[in-house]
């Protein structure tokens, strides 16, 4: 068995989550390579060519200037040919979108936002299934298997030493879709604070704070380097904007601190956040389901208990 | 090309085809039975899986003028994958203004995903729709894959995770997608496949060739009249097989086993905020 594991590159540097991939690729004790598609490419393979990887595989060629899944997917599946049975990516919104395109192209099963791997005469993955409240383990019958890893259930692999080879690759000709399908514009949400994937702290506001979202939880992450959160109340509210969305179908989190503010814990909210280590709730209605999750509970008026909060932590600091 | 019905553009009417599965109902989700072989869903009522209500009323938009919503300038086609009982999730976007409907016969425990996908395919190819469109996933499964599947087995462009959608004309669309960091705004040339995600129904999120830049829709799904509830019972519905779709209907996903999430254990309530930041301090010892 051998892997091929997809690197997500991001201004010209491996996102952190890639290394969730690379996780579950060592986890599984097969031999792997990393391939890394997009503008800077080859000076990126450095980042994580200390891994253990076999090689890491690169290529800069300028039909991959976008994430475009129709664009890298056909290259992918080459590369995957010669010699790969499982195919391994995070599973961002970059992961999501391209995963399953490439299993359709190659003719694989696709596992899809898969939360542990035993290997038992074959690998059998385990999935989280109606947002969360059960798990299925499965098998893919094709002699191919495409696989996308929940990033808060891998951790980050470790660097093991080592200096892989890189190798260039070969874009593959691109095929009829690609050429219907034209990259626009990105409408980058810009914040100083950490990527939701990736905070050891994480501050989430629901639809109580209305107008209020920002000026109630920046404070409270400030002081703690927390990425903010939000409910899909929220989001839709327009309190807080789309990408923050914590949840079934949103991000999923699981952070050392998960710090909910005014969120009533509706199921598909708990769904993304239920695995955070310890998770405090400040809410009025002493009945929200979130108490239910939550290690600490206050029962209080988040706009005079949050503020005390960012008080009492600036005093022991 | 076909004069649209009292509009002067001399535009195609634009078919669309959007498949619908019915979950056990979303909301009461922690009420499902876990054994080592099964997950139960006996007493929960049966729902439209949200996000394919959001897609047959993206369709909607994109085939009306939304000034006047009762005149279809375009085909909806709605198609689903179970037994006879799934036909209520299909008369019901019949009845929201769809004007066609797909039963194609099979257990959930015949399918899975690629099959699915393998069956669009080829039920795009008798139905040539200038577009499909889809939830972005299916609540039950968290899936998330039909659509790019599909995409792919028909050589087609994709969109996921649309949170807005404008037509350029006839022959394309510009679809906002919502990604980790933000949005990306992506051309796709039809027929295209495009996935929705929860921000399409707002009110603002889609703008047809026939609606105004200004139109603002009500938050939301619409809601069948009583009247279009009766009238919904007059519209076609035929019944296909799987194997009518599709030659293999070998499945790609085994399920081996199923379990519960483990438990957490219960938590305490704290009294002041006070008390609070001393237990994270000394108890959960999370923060400094």
């Amino acid at each position: 068995m051998k892997t091929l594991v997809i690197a997500e590159l991001h201004e010209g540097h491996i996102r952190k989550s890639t290394l969730s991939a690379v996780s579950f690729a060592k986890q599984t004790n097969a031999p792997f390579s990393i391939l890394v598609l997009g503008p800077g490419a080859k000076a990126a393979a450095s980042e994580v060519a200390g891994f253990g990887a076999e090689k890491v595989l690169v290529s800069e060629d300028a039909s991959f200037a976008q994430p475009l899944a129709e664009r890298y997917a056909p290259t992918i599946a080459a590369v995957a040919k010669g010699g790969f049975d499982v195919i391994a990516v995070t599973a961002s919104s970059f992961g999501k979108d391209l995963a399953p395109r490439v299993a359709a192209k190659v003719g694989a099963g696709y596992a899809p936002d898969i939360s542990a791997v035993k290997v038992d005469g074959g690998l059998v993955f385990k999935r989280p299934m109606f947002a969360g409240n059960a798990y299925g383990w499965c098998k893919i019958t094709t002699p191919t298997a495409v696989i996308s890893v929940r990033q808060s259930e891998f951790s980050a692999a470790e660097p093991s030493g080592g200096n892989s080879a890189v190798e260039d690759v070969a874009a593959a000709p691109a095929d009829g879709a690609a050429s219907r399908v034209e990259f626009v514009r990105l409408e980058a949400a810009k914040s100083e604070r950490p990527d939701l994937g990736e905070a050891r702290v994480v501050v989430s506001g629901g639809r109580a704070l209305k107008e209020k979202f920002a000026e109630v939880l920046d404070p409270l992450a400030g002081l703690l380097g927390a990425a903010i959160g939000a409910s899909r109340a929220a989001c839709d509210a327009g309190y807080a904007p789309p990408e923050l969305q914590v949840g079934q179908t949103g991000r999923v989190v699981a952070p050392q601190l998960y710090v909910a503010i005014g969120i009533s814990g509706a199921i598909q909210h708990l769904a993304g956040m239920k695995g955070s280590k310890t998770i405090v709730a400040i809410n009025k209605d002493p009945d929200a389901p979130i108490f239910q999750v939550a290690d600490y509970g206050l029962v209080a008026d988040l706009f005079t208990a949050v503020p005390e909060l960012v008080t009492e932590l600036k005093k022991g600091a | 090309m076909i004069d649209t019905r009292g509009t002067k553009l001399y535009i195609r009417p634009v078919k669309i085809l959007v498949p619908l599965k019915r979950v056990a109902d979303p909301d009461n989700a922690n009420k499902i039975k876990i054994s080592a072989n099964k997950i139960d869903t006996a007493g929960l009522e049966f729902k439209p899986n949200p996000f394919d209500e959001y897609a047959v009323e993206t369709a909607l938009r994109l085939t009306e003028n939304g000034a006047n919503t009762k005149a279809r300038l375009g085909e909806v086609v709605v198609v689903t994958f179970g037994a006879k009982d799934t036909e209520q999730t299909l008369r019901a976007a019949l009845a929201t203004g769809a004007d066609r409907a797909i039963r194609v016969d099979a257990t959930d425990d015949q399918l899975d995903g690629d099959l699915v996908a393998r069956c669009l395919k080829g039920l795009v190819e008798k139905e040539k729709p200038d577009l499909v469109l889809l939830g972005k996933q299916q609540v039950e499964g968290d899936s998330n894959q039909v659509g790019q599947l599909l995409a792919e087995y028909l050589g087609w462009p994709q969109a996921t995770f649309a949170g807005s959608i404008k037509s350029e004309g006839d022959k394309a669309l510009l679809v906002g997608r919502e990604i980790d960091g933000g949005s990306m705004f992506l051309k796709v040339t039809l027929p295209a496949v495009v996935t929705v995600d929860l921000r399409i129904v707002s009110p603002h999120a889609v703008q047809s060739m026939h609606t105004k830049a200004e139109h603002a829709y009500q938050e939301g799904v619409r809601f069948a009249a009583l009247m279009a509830i009766m009238a919904a019972k007059k519209k076609p519905l035929v019944e296909m097989k799987v194997t009518d779709l599709a030659p293999d209907a070998t499945l790609k996903i085994q399920y081996t086993g199923f379990e519960p999430p483990p438990a957490r254990k219960a938590g305490v309530k704290v009294k002041t905020v006070g008390e609070l930041v001393q237990k994270l301090r000394s108890e959960a010892k999370v923060i400094q």
